[in-house]
């Protein structure tokens, strides 16, 4: 069973003169384990899919089934836990919250979670080394690199065991060293631990390691590879 | 729970410099808060205490008619019943019967309207430690018939000790009443008016001039706990026959010194009201920039999970941490203030002293070291920050996540 399924899913935005169809149809489905870039020029509408995907934005139409469930039938509250038990996130830039240290914002989620003392110290070693900074685990957002920010977020994506991991365009303000660093991260955690990423770009180096790439236009699919 | 905590003080200093002028805010006003009402009060209580303490006592039973038409025919008699029955209160200290009136006193060419009043002069003494007004002869003792004359009565009448003063006056129901007394005693008054025209004698000497047996006009009362004046107040009314007697607490007594505090409170309140706002404006706009310029974070702690609530629960945390800090620096910062001029009353000249003065009260103003004016203030402050906060902490709950990711 796929973990993804969208049927005829759509976002209108009509607040201005004009409705602007930022998704307008996506069909598709994604299994457990996939390593899917979406691509397309900007303003095709891939904020916009990930976020409905996140359960952060409301569709104007059509149906997200995660794991069995319609998630746009819950209520904001639950919505809201839900995002927290299942989905991971990772965004462009500047996602951390300044004043915990590494270690403190990926334990974050777990505290939010109710998870032991004990559980959530081993499972932030666990990741922060995985990420390469089990010698920053104490170090604040601001005295790290961007890119070692990023691995951050992505261990405290990770942080809550979820059935995968959005990212919106999560290379676009990192060096290329930086973005080479965090891509082979996410390519091992995806073959070692089978751990579904589901990522926006517009960098080709990043598109080039996708196992999936989904080309989306006008808020349409206009192609879906699989490598 | 700590992790709210340890969230939320590390927040605040994130700004250090808007956290501390915030703090620095309330610390001054409610310095100045206290410091203020610690003046207000410590005088207050000063004034109230010396007034009542020397003259009227904290509470009086009267007859009922003796207030609105002071005459010697609105009296009542004096039992023992009647004095256990006031004094089977618990807060009653003292029990002082007076008898006031009228008389024409004159002394060889001066003649001159006074007030008499017939005191048990140990049992007076005991209240308003009149013999240590004496500033010429000797106290009353319990027996003895003759006068305390105030001084500048006894200057107008030209009289002194060991002469003899003659007072007529009107008895009960009309009876004649003329005496002959040797002064033994001249006292001074503070009250400029009361000493232009007091004569005390004994008790009995006077139920005795005025044909009025056994008659009083007042019994002035002590008591212990001046918080439980209006209750024991209340439990005297219901005890006492409400046909014959009235009984007034110091507050209807002296309504005039009442009123004066009233205003002085009153002002005192606009300014506390005018620090409040300086307060609720200060936190008020600290927490509007707080929570806006982090409407990314908020959105991304909410993406990930994040119930708003809990969100708004820390900038609660936040701003709870900001005013305690500025509340409990002001308490410490006003305290060696307060606890000086405690130990040593500021002195009033001018305009002030004189009247005070006029109600024979000692010219000083001590402050009041009084903790529950810190619990309130404590208290007012820390809810006006609450109430400074729920529209900037409301506005966490109508946070737009994906605009503010986006932002
Ligand atoms: N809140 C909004 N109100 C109106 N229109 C919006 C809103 N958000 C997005 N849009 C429009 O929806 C369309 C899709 O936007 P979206 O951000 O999803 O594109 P994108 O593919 O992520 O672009 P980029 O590569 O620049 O990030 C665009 O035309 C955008 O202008
Ligand atoms: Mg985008």
């Amino acid at each position: 069973m796929s973990i993804i399924e969208t049927k005829k899913l759509k976002k209108i935005y009509d607040d201005s003169h004009v409705p602007v169809k930022a998704v307008d149809g996506i069909d598709i489905t994604f299994e457990k384990g996939e390593f899917a870039a979406i691509v397309g020029p900007s303003g095709s509408g891939k904020t916009t899919f990930l976020n409905m995907l996140g359960g952060l934005d409301n569709p104007t139409e059509g149906e997200i089934i995660i794991d069995g469930i319609n998630i746009w039938d819950m209520k904001s509250r639950k919505i809201t836990d839900f995002r927290m038990n299942n989905i991971g996130f990772v965004f462009q830039a500047y996602n951390l919250i300044p004043v915990l240290t590494a270690k403190e914002n990926v334990e974050f989620i777990m505290h939010l979670q109710g998870k032991s003392k004990a559980e959530r110290h081993k499972r932030t070693r666990e990741l922060l080394e995985n990420v390469g900074l089990g010698d920053r685990m104490d170090s604040r957002p601001n005295k790290l690199s961007g890119g070692q920010q990023q691995r951050v977020a992505v261990a405290r994506a990770l942080a809550s065991k979820p059935k995968f991991i959005l990212a919106d365009e999560p290379t676009a303000n990192l060096d290329s060293k930086s973005t080479a660093t965090l891509l082979d991260i996410m390519e091992r955690l995806n073959e070692e631990e089978n751990i579904t990423f589901i990522f926006s770009t517009h960098d080709a180096r990043v598109v080039k390691k996708a196992r999936r790439v989904i080309t989306l236009e006008d808020g349409v699919v206009i192609s879906d590879e699989v490598k | 729970m700590n992790n709210y905590l340890k969230l939320g003080w590390r927040n605040i200093w994130r700004n250090k410099r808007r956290t501390l002028i915030t703090i620095a805010s309330i610390f001054f006003a409610m310095l100045f808060a206290l410091v203020m009402r610690s003046f207000q009060f410590g005088s207050y209580d000063h004034m109230v205490n010396n007034v009542v303490q020397s003259y009227t006592g904290f509470i009086q039973v009267q007859n009922k008619d003796y207030w609105n038409d002071k005459v010697i025919d609105n009296t009542f008699s004096i039992s023992d019943s009647l004095i256990d029955l006031v004094k089977s209160s618990y807060n009653i200290t003292d029990v002082v019967p007076r008898l006031e009136t009228y008389a024409l006193a004159s002394y060889k060419l001066q003649t001159k309207g006074v007030m008499v009043i017939g005191i048990q002069p140990s049992v007076e003494d005991h209240l308003t430690h009149l013999s240590k007004r004496i500033i010429k002869g000797n106290y009353l003792d319990d027996e003895n018939s003759g006068l305390l004359v105030s001084e500048r009565l006894a200057a107008y009448l030209k009289i002194d000790v060991n002469d003899s003063l003659v007072l007529i006056g009107q008895g009960y129901h009309g009876m004649s009443a003329n005496g002959i007394y040797p002064v033994k005693g001249i006292i001074h008054l503070p009250t400029p008016d009361l000493d232009n025209k007091m004569i005390y004698m004994n008790l009995k000497s006077c139920e005795y001039l005025y044909s009025a047996p056994d008659m009083l006009t007042s019994l002035s009362l002590n008591i212990k706990d001046p918080h439980d004046l209006d209750a024991t107040v209340a439990e005297l009314s219901k005890k006492l026959n409400s046909n014959t007697y009235a009984v007034l607490s110091w507050k209807d007594i002296l309504t005039d010194l009442v009123q004066q505090i009233e205003i002085d409170d009153y002002s005192g309140q606009i300014m506390l009201g005018i620090l409040y706002m300086v307060i609720a404006f200060g936190v008020f706009g600290t927490v509007l920039m707080m929570t806006s310029e982090r409407k990314r974070e908020f959105a991304v702690m909410v993406a990930v999970g994040m119930q708003k609530t809990k969100l708004s629960f820390i900038v609660l945390i936040e701003m709870i941490f900001i005013g305690i800090i500025g509340t409990i620096a002001g308490m410490i910062g006003s305290l060696p203030i307060i606890i000086y001029y405690y130990l040593n009353p500021i002195r009033l000249t001018g305009e002030y002293e004189k009247m005070m003065e006029a109600y024979g009260i000692e010219p000083i103003m001590p402050m009041a070291l009084n903790w529950e004016i810190f619990l309130n203030q404590f208290i007012i402050v820390l809810i006006l920050i609450l109430i400074a906060i729920i529209y900037p902490v409301g506005s966490i709950a109508r946070i737009n996540v994906i605009k503010s990711l986006r932002g």
